[in-house]
């Protein structure tokens, strides 16, 4: 399952997709402890299968809280995307 | 001296049950209770068959508007809550479901009641509610594949929608049909936001357009809205809408030409979706609980 978190609004679209098939496979859940702004948890889903969510209180602000990590020059890769050893996180900004 | 306000905004809430069935020594009865921003509804289903639903009004206090929504699906039954096998809370309100035995996401609960609802072939549905808007894409089992959800701003949902019916003074129930009786379709206003949309709305009314322009143009913006909700998932057919901007023509109708899509109809209520789906899991969840107990 794609879950995408975030939200659109007058100035764009702010969405981060986690493809909750390729993370049931992940043991490691790097995500969590690599984003600095405490973005990721694992939660069980409607399915019973332990996966990556943004957390709830992120939710509508995700273009603010990954800010930091998205400068204008010189971006370097993401650290939730690095740390992901299953691909399944994508940024739509 | 005190007037009496129209509440335009306000929708017919209503109970209705099976009569031709008999619920009494049933397998299996259980129920899906989906506490929204804006409306609540409970369905109880017997041996998996649609047996009672209700929809009113979500209050101000949501365990009270689950136990009051439960009792009214009920009323008339001969069933009690006591009868249920099992219950599935979902919604916005979902964990303040007090006898609830499980909490399930609307997202889930309203692929699964699409499923029911509109058959196997469905695979994206567009829940438009009362303060978000959901759009779902599914396979042939009501399991989600892609979801997407929008609840940030007001923009392309019922109560954005309940604004400009009390604005305009026309019932939340014509504001579909009377969006459509226009002999040319305006431009929209803007789709970003309610409130730029209500002010751009009281300019073109001072500006001279007619009750019905107005309501062509907002539902026209709320259409262009959730598109490019959709598109972001990508629409497969088949297309169905459910929840409570289903039932405005004038929303799915303009809908339907920009996707160049006819949605899937059904004579199931668009609104008791999420219930409906929370009411299936309850049937899967207690069978395997059975299963497990021997």
């Amino acid at each position: 399952m794609k879950a995408n978190y975030g939200y659109l609004d007058g100035s764009g679209e702010y969405f981060i997709t986690i493809d909750t098939d390729h993370c049931t496979e992940c043991t490691e859940h790097g995500c969590v402890a690599a984003c600095p702004a405490g973005l990721f948890e694992i939660i069980v889903d409607d399915y019973d299968d332990e996966v990556a969510a943004i957390k709830e209180e992120h939710r509508k602000k995700v273009k603010y809280d990954c800010g930091p990590c998205k400068p204008v020059t010189d971006r370097p890769p993401l650290p939730c995307i690095a740390a992901c050893p299953a691909d399944a996180i994508t940024h739509s900004w | 001296m005190t007037t009496a306000t129209k509440e335009y905004w306000r929708w017919k809430e209503y109970n209705w049950h099976d009569e031709t069935m008999d619920p009494k020594g049933a397998d299996t009865i259980t129920a899906g209770v989906d506490i929204g921003s804006v409306s609540s509804q409970a369905v109880v289903m017997v041996n998996g068959e649609l047996y009672a639903y209700s929809n009113m009004r979500t209050g101000s206090d949501s365990p009270d508007s689950a136990r009051k929504a439960m009792n009214w699906a009920l009323e008339g039954t001969g069933l009690k809550p006591d009868d249920i096998h099992y219950t599935v809370g979902t919604g916005y309100g979902r964990v303040n479901v007090p006898f609830a035995d499980r909490a399930i996401t609307e997202i889930a609960c309203h692929a699964r009641g699409g499923n029911m609802m509109y058959g196997s072939t469905v695979r994206t549905i567009l829940d438009m509610g009362g303060q978000d808007c959901k759009a779902i894409h599914c396979d042939e089992r009501g399991k989600v594949t892609n979801f997407l959800m929008n609840d940030k701003c007001a923009a392309g949902t019922g109560r954005g929608m309940e604004v400009f019916a009390d604005l305009l003074n026309v019932s939340i129930e014509d504001v579909g049909d009377l969006s459509l009786a226009v002999d040319e379709e305006p431009p929209p206003v803007s789709s970003t936001c309610v409130v730029f949309a209500k002010s751009e709305a009281s300019s073109l009314l001072r500006e001279g357009w007619s009750t019905n322009r107005v309501l062509a143009a907002y539902c026209s913006a709320m259409a262009h809205r959730v598109v490019s909700l959709l598109e972001r998932i990508g629409v497969e057919k088949d297309f169905a809408i459910t929840g409570g901007i289903a039932k405005n023509s004038g929303v799915a109708t303009r809908l339907e030409k920009e996707l160049n899509l006819v949605s899937l109809k059904s004579k199931y209520d668009t609104q008791i979706a999420g219930a409906l789906g929370g009411a299936l899991f309850a049937k899967a969840l207690v069978e395997k609980q059975r299963k497990k107990g021997g």
